[in-house]
């Protein structure tokens, strides 16, 4: 391919190989640029949080790298197509023996490969630990942990077939609404009172497993405000598709006045709550007895992970 | 008889076995309870009124113990059915005759009224916005629809009372009962909008949630609202 060579008909041969790198060098430093300009900040999901935005990134660089592999297969089917086809006299196709000894393109081919696998791996580790876990649930000792000092922690409580928030730094009072105040990092700690559900909060790059006398924990930081979508995404029974509710990014201030609202508007309920728990022991048989904590006095020991261990206090979130 | 009348007996025979067995399953599949239409000749801007009760054992049928709702229809019939159509951006008053008995709740939480008219119910001619299960009788059902935000919760007649409901649905108002009355706004969009009981009810399933808990005319249903 590098050489000219003579075909079957006795005409000089051009340069193919030359021919299509050009040719997908230039296809490629239009698609890549167009691609990361105009669709990349409308890649799901968004930019609401850290792990949102992070995600959004990490599909758009993948999608940057996949693009010139994608265009490079086209162009050549294309450029074969054209080319070599019978009726313009091209060249005999080459196979068999004389391609697998080929040790330029098995070189050439295992080469690349390996590095465009490894680089995906290291990439995808990289971004798996920087952002604490990426908003997947990290179960109950996180591993990777955010850097912020002040982290509010939200439990969520998945049942057949709904969520419900408890906010253990306001007296840990349980609401159907889910309120996220802005430019905070948050723990959501997952748990379920029967059988496995997920939570998942698209626009916040959030995940996790919500399995019943697990704590499972996954971090984000609130970037912008606006509306949340949650849904289950673990088929839990007849109304796992109805089993959905919509959150909120609010500023600081309608946070905390809501919090404090919340607070002292449902104490009446709260008193009926069980003391908070990270997580809680269902009774698994039948309709009788409540949910009850499996450690009532985890609740003094909030956020001990990471590297700024903070008191309860500390967690309130404080108005900017 | 020749090969040929022969091949053609069992080509037929093989081809009514097929539509039996699809026509029967078609059957299976699509059937339901029926729906009761409290729509109908409706006039805007008029309330709409329900009555239902919920008994502790249905009493007959395949599932004869499972706990389940009931819907008196517009004739003032009892139908064993939860799927109701009703119309949007309508006040709907429900009026509720519980004879089941009730235990504490899995998540008191679910133990508050809201979503209702005032964010109460009216227990016995008493408004009460919160019940403690762990107190009293408990609770026995709840009547919730998340995606609207509503919740209700039943409070439950004694177990052992002498006048318990032990026969067949629909229980009797001379069997011991509670009259639970709250009324809620349809949501101005059409749509159908699943609704559940909150109490795992279901005895003798893992965590009470299935049996009559996962299947539609018993603990769970539909609102068809129309508009």
């Amino acid at each position: 391919m590098s050489a000219q060579q003579t075909s079957g008909a006795g005409a000089t041969e051009p340069r193919h190989g030359m021919r299509l790198l050009a040719m997908w060098l230039v296809i490629s430093a239009i698609a890549d640029p167009l691609f990361w300009f105009l669709a990349g900040p409308h890649m799901p999901p968004g930019d609401m949080t850290t792990t949102a935005s992070g995600a959004q990134s990490d599909f758009n660089v993948l999608m940057m790298a996949a693009l010139p592999v994608t265009l490079g297969v086209w162009l050549y089917y294309g450029y074969a197509a054209v080319m070599w086809r019978a009726s313009r006299g091209g060249s005999d196709l080459i196979g068999g023996p004389k391609a697998r000894s080929n040790l330029r393109v098995q070189a050439a081919w295992i080469g690349t490969t390996t590095v465009v696998v490894l680089a995906a791996f290291v990439y995808g580790t990289v971004e798996l630990v920087v952002p604490a876990g990426a908003g997947g649930g990290e179960g109950p000792q996180p591993i990777w942990t955010p850097t912020s000092k002040t982290i509010l922690p939200i439990q969520v409580i998945a049942q057949q077939w709904k969520f419900s928030y408890r906010y253990p730094t306001y007296g840990g009072f349980e609401t159907d609404q889910l309120m996220i105040p802005n430019d905070t990092t948050v723990a959501f700690h997952v748990t379920s009172l029967d059988v496995i559900h997920e939570f998942w909060a698209y626009q916040l790059e959030v995940k996790a497993d919500a399995n019943p006398g697990t704590d499972n924990v996954a971090f984000t930081t609130t970037k912008v405000l606006g509306n949340v979508t949650v849904r289950c995404s673990e088929l839990c029974g007849i109304w796992h598709g109805a089993m959905f509710n919509f959150g909120h990014v609010v500023s600081k201030s309608q946070f905390q006045a809501w919090a404090t609202t919340s607070e002292a508007k449902l104490a009446p309920v709260t008193k009926l709550l069980p003391a908070f728990s990270w997580s809680y022991t269902p009774d698994a048989n039948g309709a009788a007895g409540g949910y009850y904590p499996d450690n009532a006095d985890k609740y003094n020991k909030i956020e001990t992970y990471g590297a700024d261990k903070v008191s309860v206090a500390d967690t309130k979130i404080k108005s900017s | 008889m020749g090969r040929g009348a022969r091949l053609g007996i069992f080509s037929s025979l093989l081809a009514v076995a097929v539509g039996l067995v699809v026509f029967v399953s078609m059957a299976f599949l699509r059937s339901e309870p029926p729906t009761i239409d409290f729509a109908a000749g409706h006039t805007a801007g008029q309330p709409v009124d329900m009555t239902l009760q919920t008994v502790g054992a249905i009493g007959y049928g395949a599932h004869s113990t499972w706990v389940s709702y009931l819907t008196k229809a517009p004739n003032g019939k009892w139908v064993h059915t939860t799927l109701w159509d009703l119309p949007a951006n309508t006040r709907i008053n429900v009026t509720l005759y519980e004879y089941d008995g009730g235990s504490p709740l899995r998540n008191p939480q679910i133990g508050a009224v809201y979503g209702t008219l005032g964010n109460v119910e009216i227990l016995n001619g008493k408004p009460v916005s919160l019940i403690d299960a762990t107190q009293g009788n408990g609770v026995a059902h709840t009547f919730s629809v998340p995606t609207l935000g509503i919740n209700v919760p039943l409070y439950a007649v004694d177990g052992n009372a002498k006048n318990f409901c032990n026969v067949p649905a629909p229980c009797p108002l001379s069997t011991a009962h509670n009259v639970i009355q709250f009324s809620f706004v349809t949501p101005k969009a059409a749509g159908q909008y699943p609704w559940q009981c909150f109490v795992p009810c279901g005895l003798g399933y893992l965590y009470g949630n299935g049996g009559p808990m996962q299947t539609i005319s018993y603990m769970d249903g539909f609102l068809k609202v129309v508009s």
